[in-house]
């Protein structure tokens, strides 16, 4: 994402989120449609059998194939991949949501549970890439919010902060 | 003359389905859940209304990204539950109420919601959930059910206030609806959430908090919050909070809130469930203030008679 994006993009701000707008959804279509063809048995069982050739039988980028190939779940996203999408080629992987949580925060799956049940990521430190992270309506009234807790890379890279929490 | 009663809002989150089609609703980590929507079943069978209206969003089930509508009304007879992956949840089929439903339609698109209308259409966890945890596991459910899907999964979904005065837009609707119908309307999704990207697993209780308390005393208010203040508060999926905006649209501006319920987590996501009635419609208060009138009334008579 460029930059300078007018007012309308500033949740490009948000640390940690691909948020899943007109752009990546015109971008990521193959990758969408390509998911979507899971919900067919046979089709799961065509994929499974030869993954590479039966990507060739949707418009995918030569990135694109890579990321789904190697179930790089946040390089998805980040090129219009949509989570309810993606979360079907886990799903033909066997895996539960909870594995594709861990895999996209960089966290193994019992971290990622027991952050859950010790309440969640708190939003505190996590609101935004600019620095900006104090509630929108408070934000002069708490200038400098902590930063400690939780807080993601914008890239996929964020394994040693999710371990930070419990 | 149909008439809606009463508004519920729920989180639909797929675990929830899950834990009760694999039957461990009694595990602690369930029963903590489910135990907060004893209270909702009761109302509701107390209730007893003659359709809901279902509001809520598809997740990649019915919808793809080949057709993305905004709002999409059910206007089937049937709506058989979506096979999401793992086959179809053993729910039973949501049988619909054409006539209702578009009645809706038109009254709504005349008013200037240009509604898209389904014929045809499988229902996910987002509609099925809800039914579970308001009505429980029954082998029918006991009432009609009217769907209406909202896009929440590509931004823009539609902004808090067009939410709003949707369900205003449905209330009108119904109310002129001639058969006599007690109706229910459902505001499902949120509470804070994010199940995508390094951020997964955000949860943010003080905004739902406040979502709620609003929700009954300043719902106009509410409903202008910006799409950027959900997902940098509540989450990337916390947005469909939004959806809850066409049930609270669809009551009275004054409600009575009967019953609220709030915990985390259940899988990736705070639940969040209230039931908020019209006060005019079924409250007691009213009632009983009515009497008071008309006693006030006859009182003044019988002053005026007496002098």
């Amino acid at each position: 994402m460029a930059k300078a994006k007018p007012a309308e993009n500033e949740y490009e701000d948000i640390p940690g989120t691909f948020v899943f707008n007109a752009e990546r959804s015109r971008e990521g279509y193959g990758i969408n449609m390509f998911c979507m063809s899971l919900m067919k048995d046979e089709n799961r069982k065509a994929f499974k059998a030869d993954e590479a050739g039966y990507l060739k039988k949707f418009t995918l980028t030569p990135d694109q194939t890579d990321a789904i190939l190697k179930r790089d779940y946040n390089r998805m996203l980040e090129l219009g991949g949509n989570i309810y999408f993606t979360a079907k080629l886990g799903a033909t992987d066997g895996h539960s949501f909870r594995h594709l949580a861990a895999v996209m925060t960089g966290s193994t799956q019992e971290d990622y549970a027991a952050m859950m049940l010790a309440g969640g990521r708190s939003v505190e430190g996590n609101r935004s890439k600019s620095g900006n992270d104090a509630p929108a309506k408070k934000a002069a009234a708490k200038k400098a919010a902590p930063k400690t807790s939780a807080k993601p890379g914008s890239k996929a890279k964020s394994k040693s902060s999710a371990k930070k929490r419990k | 003359m149909a008439k809606i009663i009463a508004g519920l809002a729920s989180s639909h989150v797929p675990a929830i389905g899950a834990a009760i089609d694999n039957k461990q609703t009694e595990d602690p980590y369930w029963k903590r859940v489910f135990s907060g929507f004893e209270k909702t079943k009761e109302w509701m069978a107390k209730v007893n209304p003659d359709v809901v209206i279902g509001i809520y969003n598809d997740h990649a089930s019915a919808f793809s990204v080949e057709i993305i509508p905004t709002f999409a009304l059910g206007c089937a007879a049937e709506f058989p539950p979506a096979d999401e992956g793992w086959g179809p949840r053993p729910v039973p089929i949501v049988k619909g109420h054409p006539k209702l439903a578009s009645h809706i339609a038109t009254s709504a698109i005349l008013d200037g919601f240009d509604l898209t209308i389904v014929n045809k259409m499988e229902v996910d966890h987002g509609l099925t959930v809800p039914l579970n945890l308001a009505f429980g596991s029954p082998t029918e459910w006991p009432c009609p059910v009217i769907p209406l899907a909202v896009n929440v999964v590509q931004y823009p979904p539609p902004t808090g206030k067009r939410c709003f005065d949707l369900g205003r837009a449905i209330r009108k609707a119904v109310a002129s609806y001639p058969e006599d119908l007690r109706v229910v309307v459902f505001g499902t999704g949120g509470m804070s959430h994010q199940i995508s990207g390094p951020r997964a697993g955000l949860i943010n209780s003080k905004f739902d908090k406040s979502f709620l308390d609003r929700l009954t005393k300043d719902p106009k208010g509410l409903a202008a919050m910006p799409h950027l203040e959900y997902m940098r508060e509540a989450g990337a999926e916390g947005i469909e909070l939004v959806m809850w905006h066409v049930m609270r649209g669809a009551l009275d501006d004054h409600v009575r809130e009967v019953y609220r319920f709030y915990t985390v987590p259940a899988s990736n996501t705070a639940v969040g469930n209230i039931i908020l009635e019209n006060v005019g419609k079924t409250g007691k208060k009213p009632a009983a203030k009515k009497k008071a009138k008309t006693a006030n009334k006859t009182a003044k008579k019988g002053l005026r008679k007496a002098a």
